[in-house]
């Protein structure tokens, strides 16, 4: 028993302490929030854009439609259907060998990749959510002389945003935990320095789990903080 | 129909959604000053009208002309005339993201109207008049329905609206905040104020109206001045509405 012990306190050892392995860790999970925080923005952005282009498309009457509106929104159905009928990981090679594959800036390929994968399920998310917002806000912005852009600006979207929080705060969980996947194009995340540590070291156990604790952690948190926010912005309702 | 003081000349409106025909060829004119008050069974079209004037539905034909502009043009500049003319909804339709004070200022600053000091002046003015400037800073869902509704006249009044439209803007309300919302509306239209009101309370159309208009089948039925209307009605249908609703 005392020997079995001794080789897990030697396993922990080798895979977090020798040679300030755990600095390494700490490197690949930086990695990994800046991966995420990237492809967070490039997501909301693109998903705002796309839903409203969507919805504008979808509102506006039959045979009213404008060309430019029309291609937009066939532009941006092609987008969604593409991103969410392909595999995450199949994106990421795409866009690491074949797009960039002469890039060497890793960071800025995963961030654009889970950025633009994100954008397409952000956009569903915010489009559910312009479409909650009773239609006679519109319509009160609209009869009061102010242009769409600018009603979609000030009133629909601040309260579409209010109302699908917490499906942003899945897709945010969900975004870092895809984070590890940019391992597979050689970027240094959390992932790939617990495999480069189980190659030096040829312990699995140690370094797996202990990532797999890390990401847990990181996303406890975040829960948390959400839920904080959440609580927040729900009181201003109720002034 | 060449008046020339008409602000609003509506021109062989027809409104259909889908097959069914709400608006049947309607053409009739609104003078400035006017206080004209729409009654009507529901579903007659009443409501699809006052929508239409504004745009708010788009007609299937004809014209609407405000103040000389086919505003059913495509090159009319649709916001630069609605900015012109106050709507107020039946559920108030009120910001529920921002104060009152926003509410009321937000259109006149976006559209360039007036600096934010400004609309700020103006809002504590007209919030003053009905009553209710301590609610400045309120949000919407702390107001009761007749302090919203009273808001969203507000909110249309700041625009300076050349004539204000005024869909059933009682009938969301309990009974004992009715008349609040009347008096404000009958203040507006001792002001002067060229109005169009959807509405089912027959006292306020008897005191206020210059005319009332009777809408059935998509059509203007008949149409007079409120004793035409109520002492003399002449058409079946109205006889039959109003054994209803008086």
């Amino acid at each position: 028993m005392a020997e079995f012990w001794a080789g897990v306190g030697e396993d922990f050892y080798q895979s977090f302490v020798e040679a300030d392995r755990w600095k390494r860790y700490l490197d690949g999970l930086r990695v990994s929030f800046i991966v995420t925080l990237g492809a967070l923005a490039i997501g909301i952005v693109l998903g705002i854009l796309v839903a409203v282009v969507r919805t504008m498309h979808d509102q506006q009457k039959i045979g009213k439609v404008s060309g430019g509106l029309k291609i937009l929104n066939v532009i941006c159905e092609i987008y969604t259907t593409v991103i969410r009928g392909t595999p995450m990981m199949v994106q990421l090679l795409i866009m690491g060998f074949v797009i960039f594959a002469s890039s060497r800036n890793l960071v800025g390929t995963a961030i654009l990749a889970l950025g633009i994968n994100s954008g397409a399920y952000v956009s569903e998310i915010i489009r559910s959510g312009i479409m909650s917002i009773d239609p006679g806000q519109m319509e009160a912005g609209r009869s009061l002389g102010m242009g769409y852009t600018t009603v979609m600006k000030d009133i629909i979207i601040p309260q579409a945003v209010k109302n699908i929080l917490p499906a942003l705060g899945n897709e945010l969980i969900t975004l870092f935990k895809d984070t590890s996947l940019v391992t597979v194009i050689g970027l240094t995340d959390l992932t790939k320095v617990a495999l480069q540590i189980q190659a030096k070291t040829y312990q699995a156990f140690m370094p797996l789990i202990g990532i797999a604790l890390m990401y847990l952690v990181v996303v406890m948190i975040l829960t948390w903080l959400l839920g904080i926010l959440e609580r927040r912005m729900r009181k201003s309702d109720r002034r | 129909m060449t008046d020339a003081k008409a602000l609003i000349r509506v021109e062989h409106l027809v409104k259909k959604f889908g097959e069914n025909t709400v608006l049947n060829d309607i053409s009739d004119h609104i003078s400035e000053g006017e206080k004209v008050v729409i009654i009507g069974p529901s579903g007659s079209g009443k409501s699809t009208f006052l929508r239409c004037l504004n745009l708010l539905e788009i007609p299937t034909s004809g014209k609407i002309i405000f103040d000389g502009t086919d505003i059913t043009s495509e090159k009319t500049d649709i916001n630069q005339m609605r900015q012109q003319m106050g709507m107020v909804f039946q559920h108030f339709n009120l910001f529920p993201n921002k104060t009152v004070r926003k509410n009321i200022t937000l259109a006149p600053v976006r559209t360039g109207r007036m600096n934010q000091e400004e609309a700020n002046a103006e809002a504590e003015k007209l919030l003053d008049r009905v009553g209710l400037l301590d609610k400045a800073d309120a949000y919407p869902s702390s107001l009761s329905g007749g302090q919203k509704q009273r808001i969203a006249i507000v909110r249309a009044l700041a625009m300076h609206p050349k004539v204000m439209l005024f869909d059933e803007p009682t009938s969301a309300l309990d009974p004992e905040m009715v008349g609040e919302v009347l008096n404000v509306m009958k203040e507006l239209a001792d002001d002067g104020m060229t109005m169009a009101v959807v509405t089912h309370e027959m006292g306020f159309a008897r005191e206020v109206a210059d005319r009332v208009m009777f809408v059935a089948d998509g059509i203007i039925m008949e149409q007079g001045t409120p004793d035409d209307i109520f002492n003399h009605p002449k058409s079946g249908r109205l006889q039959e509405f109003l054994s209803k609703v008086l």
